[in-house]
């Protein structure tokens, strides 16, 4: 996509964050609104991954995880300012990332699903049994985000702030697939051995998108800790990383805007479902196997093709 | 002292066996389709319960094991006709993905036919227990150890002996050429399915006596069958029962030596491992294609 194209979307997603507010009614809608936007930012750098990597990670709710218990036990137990422990969290988590993506991503086929899978899960275990560092599944208070004496606080200021990640997300995720490395990752979707040849190092190519992806889940992680004040393990549980792929798959692969739309998607249909909450499992899983089913490129993408055979047809 | 190793190798033998017919299931479907199935957990649960609840009906208990492995290969052929055979284009990601959305979409439907609560079958040979050097053995182990071990033979008879079985090898070996001498390669995605849910299914009705089942039951014990798969090799049978036990039998010592607050971890552990330090498994075909 070419810079200006960029630009023109970034400037349509700020309008639409600048606007929603105004069909809010109260800040209930702000609650969920800014949870849409952290697992959208998430799912911004994990599209990164299976759209242009070719992987999918079973595991991202763990990192995810990790950032939150990360800012809350320095923030909270070390007295670290909240800032400075959101990026030591999210670098500790990018080495995680670097760690297991180094030697996992040089075999071919779906050795990562498998590797995070192990990972995310065992992250979880661990924060449900640590309990004398985590509270156990009982849970973790977190302290108020405050840069510089400034607190964060209320619905309404996390909004402006989550919106502002995301756009900062997704303008990173832009420059990216732009760089040497997403023309890398584009080569590698066409033929992976064509571009061998070209001397592309793809192993490479795809360990830095996981860790790009994994630091994203760690900063939204992070910032939602803070925001909400009490965290439980489950929000790293396995069946949460299947949710964040779900949200990927379902907004489209490989379209940034579609990540987006999934995640908020995604966010709003158990608010939606609440009085059906029996049914959520069921429907989460239908929407998964219909969408790879009938639209295997996901919603964006799909709206988008279609537009244009319309457009043809006339 | 050798009486506690003996325990914790009765009890890791015991959910190794079941954990070993899970991974068989995993391979069998692997070998036909290069598909990871991550709904044969779903198969172990809805046996299980199926013959818990057809059990407490009133239906005899033989028949009710029968009856629910028919269901559970019922459900595991409509999986693979209305969800994997439609997807089949899409790609291996897109079929994973399927995959595990079919995975919650059965425990989904399962919460609603049942009760959260555990549900529990009679032991089918009485409760009292054998001494062993010490130990402790109870029948219901022996039935799980002699019905996998059925189970096997059975599965390589099948592969080995019969024209369907060397079909669905010379599919797995090289799928283009098995179509081209004139098999037909539905049909051995469906029978993969139908074999791995009977595997599935049998594994969780034959452990409800001592476990118990409930919805949720599914998961970690297909996840488990999963790494019992990966470390022995993906797609290796032999792998599949020998990693299944090992996998069994490192959580009983890890619970019973280290810290039974992380038995569920070790199959997690065992996962990294293998895939950092020897990628094709103990079993797996040599000269895995590096990226």
């Amino acid at each position: 996509m070419s810079r200006r194209a960029h630009n023109l979307g970034l400037a349509g997603l700020a309008l639409v964050i600048a606007a929603a507010p105004l069909f809010f009614p109260n800040s209930y809608f702000y609650d969920v609104a800014v949870n849409a936007l952290l697992l959208a930012v998430v799912c911004v750098g994990l599209n990164l991954l299976i759209g242009y990597g070719g992987q999918i990670s079973l595991g991202h709710a763990g990192f995810y995880a990790l950032g939150a218990y990360g800012s809350a036990l320095l923030t909270g137990r070390l007295g670290v300012p909240p800032l400075a422990a959101l990026v030591a969290a999210a670098a500790a988590v990018g080495t995680i990332a670097y760690l297991i993506g180094r030697p996992i991503l040089r075999l071919k086929g779906h050795t990562l699903a498998m590797a995070t899978l192990g990972v995310g899960i065992i992250i979880h275990i661990v924060l449900k049994t640590e309990s004398g560092l985590t509270g156990g599944p009982d849970g973790l208070a977190v302290d108020p985000f405050t840069v510089m004496g400034v607190a964060v606080t209320g619905d309404r200021a996390w909004y402006w702030v989550a919106g502002a990640v995301l756009l900062a997300a997704v303008r990173l995720a832009g420059n990216l697939t732009d760089s040497p490395v997403g023309r890398a990752l584009r080569a590698v979707h066409g033929s992976e051995i064509a571009a061998e040849v070209m001397g592309i190092d793809t192993a490479r190519a795809k360990v830095q998108v996981f860790v790009v992806s994994a630091v994203f889940a760690s900063v939204a992680g992070s910032l939602f800790a803070h925001k909400s004040g009490f965290i439980t393990p489950d929000i790293g549980s396995f069946f949460r990383s299947v949710e964040l792929v779900t949200m990927v798959v379902l907004g489209g692969m490989a379209s940034t805007h579609g990540a987006v739309v999934g995640a908020v998607l995604l966010t709003i249909l158990p608010q939606v479902l609440a009085t059906f909450e029996e049914y959520e499992a069921m429907v989460l899983g239908a929407i998964m196997m219909a969408t790879m089913i009938f639209l295997p490129k996901g919603l964006v993408p799909g709206i988008r093709l279609a537009a244009r055979r319309w457009g043809a047809v006339r | 002292m050798l009486a506690g190793f003996l325990q914790y190798l009765f009890a890791g033998l015991t959910s190794g066996a079941i954990y070993a017919l899970a991974g068989l299931g995993f391979a069998i479907i692997y070998n036909a389709s290069h598909v990871i199935n991550f709904a044969q957990g779903e198969f172990i649960m809805i046996g299980g319960m199926a013959a818990a609840t057809l059990a407490a009906a009133g239906m005899p208990l033989p028949l009710a094991a029968v009856a629910a492995v028919v269901v559970t290969m019922l459900v595991g052929m409509a999986l693979e006709k209305l969800a994997i055979e439609p997807a089949r284009d899409a790609g291996v990601v897109a079929i994973i993905i399927v995959t595990i959305g079919a995975s919650i979409f059965l425990r989904g439907v399962a919460q609603l036919l049942w009760d959260k609560g555990f549900h529990s079958l009679p032991a089918f040979s009485g409760e009292r227990p054998l001494a062993v050097l010490g130990a402790t053995l109870m029948p219901q182990s022996l039935w799980v150890l002699g019905v996998s071990v059925a189970m096997i033979a059975l599965i390589w008879w099948f592969f080995n002996r019969t024209v369907y079985g060397k079909a669905m090898l010379a599919t797995s070996y090289n799928s283009v050429a098995a179509v081209l001498v004139g098999i037909n390669a539905k049909r051995v995605l469906l029978v993969s399915f139908a074999l791995s849910a009977m595997l599935g299914a049998v594994g969780g009705i034959v452990v409800t006596p001592i476990t118990f089942t409930n919805t949720d039951a599914g998961i970690m014990l297909g996840l488990k069958g999963f790494a019992a798969a990966v470390l022995g090799g993906l797609g290796s049978g032999l792998g599949a029962v020998v990693g299944g036990l090992l996998v069994g039998i490192a959580e009983a010592f890890a619970a019973g030596y280290l810290s039974s607050a992380y038995k569920d971890a070790i199959a997690f552990v065992i996962i990294l491992f293998v895939l950092m330090f020897l990628p094709t498994g103990l079993f797996g075909k040599k000269g895995v294609d590096r990226a």
